[in-house]
This record gives structure tokens, sequence and C-alpha cells, in this order.
């Protein structure tokens, strides 16, 4: 089987974030950029697919600038066998990422989708589901195991109150979550194999897919800030002040 | 034109959740209906009808609509879309796992995690882990919208619209295994009015569960986690506050042992009062505390349990 890995260049998840001043976005100047770490963890996920003998070849596909290069390298040194880079210098939207990501599963026909579950930056959680949606393929999302079963995939999920189990028959989008695995880091001799490795690169108009943006941005601004309270000395102070100032008690 | 909400609920009655997403699907239009998917779930259809505002509730049922497997949900809202201008449903696992599907099949760009509705077409959502807010305008013809419910307040009772069963869906490809609920007797950690949440510095599961329990019990709270606590198997990842895990509004938040990554703050704090009980006094917790205690939990704990036995708790 092979296995397709979507992943995103992102702000690094240790970095702060700062609003621009003209409230037109984020100040990615200058800042350290990283793989999604949702990505990380469907990477790490298909190289250990691949060593069990459950993958053969692990395709790794992102969509953004020409410095998305070096994310695809990451996960290339973690094990992925080539790369495909859909040059985008302009944000493109969940459904269109969907859309890029659809054709590009009719051409590598994988028998699984393995992706983050959300990009950390504009944390919308969309794309493996819509993906899912316009392939009429079964989804499992939030995973924390997956378990290939024959022609399908048994899920298990992280869901509100505890865990769900679903079974996927393949071809299936499977989205990530945190615990599903830890990551490896990549070994000095396989950063340099990485290097000779095959990676593809493709625009949205070679794929004839439409990414214009549906939706505008008006403003991205500070979320309102929280100013530090008192300081109480001891348990009474504090049960007092819930009590009588806050009424919470 | 009218709007959809789709309900959450656990057959026997509808979440709170819901009520506040029936809020903003007011600010969208006057005419809401509530979809009640599910098997057995006779009794939450009754519920959602109940509530003010509402003018119809669609009810459907079918295995797979009961274990929320998302095809099954798309299946059934997708074709009602052609009656609606928006769809919309609370944050939740189930709900961010079915709508973006809806809006794949209606070609329209999805909106998750709403936290305001300007007007019809312009919504305020958080990025970057709520560290910004962004403001979009979306002209699509058919809105998908995933409600930050903490950020609504609950429309209220009183309600008494008609429920019209509607045909159900399955999920032809995929199928329901198994799942583990937790039990619990105290509230539900994202509808809690009091959370009590614990950190890494507790240092153990048996110490973590021994220091909150019986606190929460005394509150009448729900029990909540740092991420570190939880990645380091001191408490199950449903306890997880943050914005990898729930996101919770309480009147009460109180964090002891808690640090205060950027991750955690996302995820409580926009509680309506913050204690936080940590020895360090440089915490980044204590500049977002109303009230805060530089003490070892280990002596705090007690001490607040006596002091709250003192006026009747």
């Amino acid at each position: 089987m092979k296995v397709l890995v979507p992943v995103k260049r992102v702000i690094d998840f240790n970095v702060k974030v700062r609003v621009k001043p003209d409230q037109s976005g984020v100040d990615l100047a200058n800042v350290k950029m990283s793989m999604n770490p949702f990505d990380e963890i469907a990477v790490e996920e298909a190289v250990r697919m691949k060593e069990k003998g459950l993958a053969e070849e692990i395709v790794v596909v992102s969509i953004g600038p020409s410095q998305a290069q070096e994310t695809i390298r990451t996960a290339l040194a973690m094990g992925a066998d080539r790369g495909i880079l859909i040059q985008s210098d302009t944000d493109v939207e969940p459904l269109g990422v969907a859309k890029l990501l659809k054709a590009v599963v009719g051409e590598e026909s994988p028998g699984m989708v393995l992706m983050g579950k959300q990009a950390i930056d504009g944390d919308n959680n969309a794309v493996g589901q819509m993906l899912a949606a316009l392939l009429d393929w079964p989804q499992a999302t939030f995973a924390s195991k997956v378990e290939i079963a024959g022609d399908k995939a048994n899920v298990t999920r992280e869901v509100d109150g505890g865990l769900q189990t679903l079974a996927v028959a393949l071809p299936a989008v499977v989205t990530t979550d945190l615990r599903l695995n830890e990551p490896r880091y990549a070994s000095l001799p396989n950063i340099m194999k990485a290097k000779k490795k095959p990676i593809d690169m493709k625009t949205a108009a070679d794929y004839g897919v439409d990414v214009a943006p549906r939706l505008k941005v008006v403003k991205v601004s500070e979320p309102a800030k929280r100013s530090a309270g008192v300081k109480v000395a001891d348990a009474a102070e504090l049960v007092s002040k819930l009590k009588n100032e806050a009424g919470v008690i | 034109m009218a709007v959809l909400v789709v309900a959450d609920h656990d057959n026997a009655s509808v979440r709170d959740t819901t009520h506040k997403t029936v809020t903003a699907a007011q600010a969208l239009s006057g005419d809401v209906d509530v979809l009640v998917v599910g098997q057995g779930a006779d009794a939450a259809a009754k519920a959602a009808a109940g509530i003010q505002g509402v003018r119809t509730v669609l009810h459907a049922e079918s295995a797979g609509l009961g274990k929320m497997i998302a095809e099954a949900v798309e299946a059934v809202v997708t074709p009602l879309m052609a009656n609606y201008d928006a769809v919309l449903t609370p944050a939740s696992t189930a709900g961010k796992n079915f709508a973006p599907r809806v809006a794949a099949k209606l070609d329209v760009s999805p909106l998750s995690d709403v936290m305001q509705v300007v007007d019809a077409s312009t919504f305020v959502r958080p990025i970057y882990a709520g560290n910004a807010m962004e403001t979009v305008q979306s002209n699509e013809p058919k809105k998908v919208i995933t409600v930050r419910t903490t950020a609504f307040k609950a429309a209220g009772e009183g309600g008494s619209a008609a429920v019209e069963k509607i045909g159900g869906a399955d999920a032809p490809k995929t199928s329901f295994v198994g799942e583990e609920v937790v039990k619990s007797d105290r509230p539900e950690l994202g509808a809690a009015k009091i959370v009590v949440s614990g950190g890494r510095a507790m240092g153990s599961s048996e110490e973590f569960h021994k220091v909150l329990e019986p606190l929460a019990d005394k509150l009448g709270a729900a029990i909540g986690a740092s991420r570190a606590a939880v990645d380091a198997g001191y408490a199950p990842n449903d306890f997880q506050v943050g914005q990898t895990g729930k996101v919770v509004a309480p009147d009460l938040y109180i964090a002891i042992g808690i640090s205060g990554a950027i991750q955690h703050l996302a995820g409580m704090k926009d509680s309506k009062v913050i204690v936080a009980i940590n020895k360090d006094a440089d915490a980044p917790i204590f500049q977002v505390a109303d009230y805060g205690w530089v003490t070892d939990y280990k002596t705090a704990v007690p001490a607040l349990m006596d002091e709250l036995t003192k006026i009747g708790k």
C-alpha cells in the first residue's frame, strides 16, 4: 500500500505569535518555521507502517512557498520516500487544499491518506474531512491508534468523553491526534540521504484546481488580555475573596 | 432564510452547548431549526423542542447516527441544506468531524470555532491557539459553522416547537467497533461551573487523584489537567484543558501546580474567575489569575479544604 502524507510548513509551536500592528495578519518575518506537529505525527506513523511492512511507499506532499521544500526534506529524513511541492505564495484555504490533494490522490492512488488533524496556524481542523468528502472515502479523525487489518483500518479516535474505535474500509483518510506516537528525530545519515530523494515541483495550475480564496480576512487582532489580579496570603483570604468579592462559591 | 443547528445530545437530553449554538444561530436568522440525529433519541428531540426560539425540530435515526459517524451525519445534513442558508453545530469532536465534510459536499469554505457573529456574513474566530483573533467575511451561498460554545450565552427553555421525523442515513464504508466512555459522577468538564485542574507538579497519577478529587467533590467541580500532566500519564486525555484538549470557560477555574503554558492558557483564559496555586512566583499562570497564591499545593489544598468546610462546603 502507498501512503500519502500531506505536511504543512507553519510557525514553530514554541514561537510566541505576534499580531502585526496594521492588523493584516501575524508577523512571520524572521520567525522559526517547522513542520506542523500533527503532520510530524502522521509522517512518523507512516514510517512505522513501512517498517512493519504495511506500507510500501510514503509520498509526502506540501502546499506552500518554495521554503516548504525544507519541510518535505524533514519528512524524507524521517523515512518518507519522495516529495511533491505544490508551490503557492499565498495562503490556500482548506477547501483549495482538499481539492489539490484530491488531484494528487488521483495521480498517486494511495491506500491511505494520513495527515494531521489540524494545522496550528489556521486551526481549522478541516482538510482531512473535506478531502474524504471530495473522494467519497470514509474518514477516521483524531486517531490515537491505527491498526491495518486486511482491506480495513481499525482506528481508535479521541472523542469527547473517551475513545471510539471505528473500522474504515481502505482507501480512507486518517487524521492524527497528539497521542498516536512520538515522532523520531532524524539521524544525520538519514538527513544526508534525504537530500538525494526526489521532490517534484508543481503548481495549482498543473492540477487545474482553482484555489482562489472564498473568505476575506477583514483583520487579525490581539485577543482580549487578562490582567493579573491580586496575590493572597493564605487559604482563609482566598476563600473569603471567592465567596464575598467574586461570589463564585 | 432559515438556519439549521445540529444538536449535541446524549439521547436523554440536549447538552447546554446546543442552547449556546442556538444563540449563535439567532444572530444569523430568526428562523432556527434544530436537527437531532441519533439512535433512540426521542427524549433529546423533545428536549430540543423546548429550547426558546426554535421553530421546528427535525429528528433522524440510524445506527450510524447513534455513533455520530461523520459520513452518516453528513448524508443527512447535506440534502437538508437546500432549505437553509447556514448550518451551525458546537465545535465538539463530533461537530468538528462532520461539519467540514458537509462544507466540502456543498463546495464552500467552512468557518471553524466561531466565537462571535458580527453580522450575517462576518465572524470572529481564534487562530494560532487563540493568540490571535481573525475576523473573516464569507460570501459563500451556504455557511457551515462550528461554534466555540463557551463564547455564547445559552438560549433559555420554554419553547414548544414541533418535532418532525425525517429519514436517517448510514455509513456503508465505516463500522462502529467499540468505545470506552469515561464514567464519572462529577460534572462534565465542558459544562462545569467550577473546574479544578492539576499540572505536572503533582508528580504521579496517585498524587493527582489524591489531591484533586476531594477538592473537586467538595466544590461540585469537574477535574481538568494540563497537557504536561496528561503527557506524563497522570490524567487521561479527556481531562486535558488547552488548545489541544478542551476549551472551558467556567465561573471558577482553580489551577493547581500548573505553570501556564500558552497552550493551556488558550483553553481556560475565558473563565470568569481564575485562581492559581503554584510555588513558583514567576509562573506565567499568575499573569492571568485573578487570585494568585504562591505556595506549595501540598499544604495549600488541605488548608483550602479546611476553610471551605468552615463556610459550609
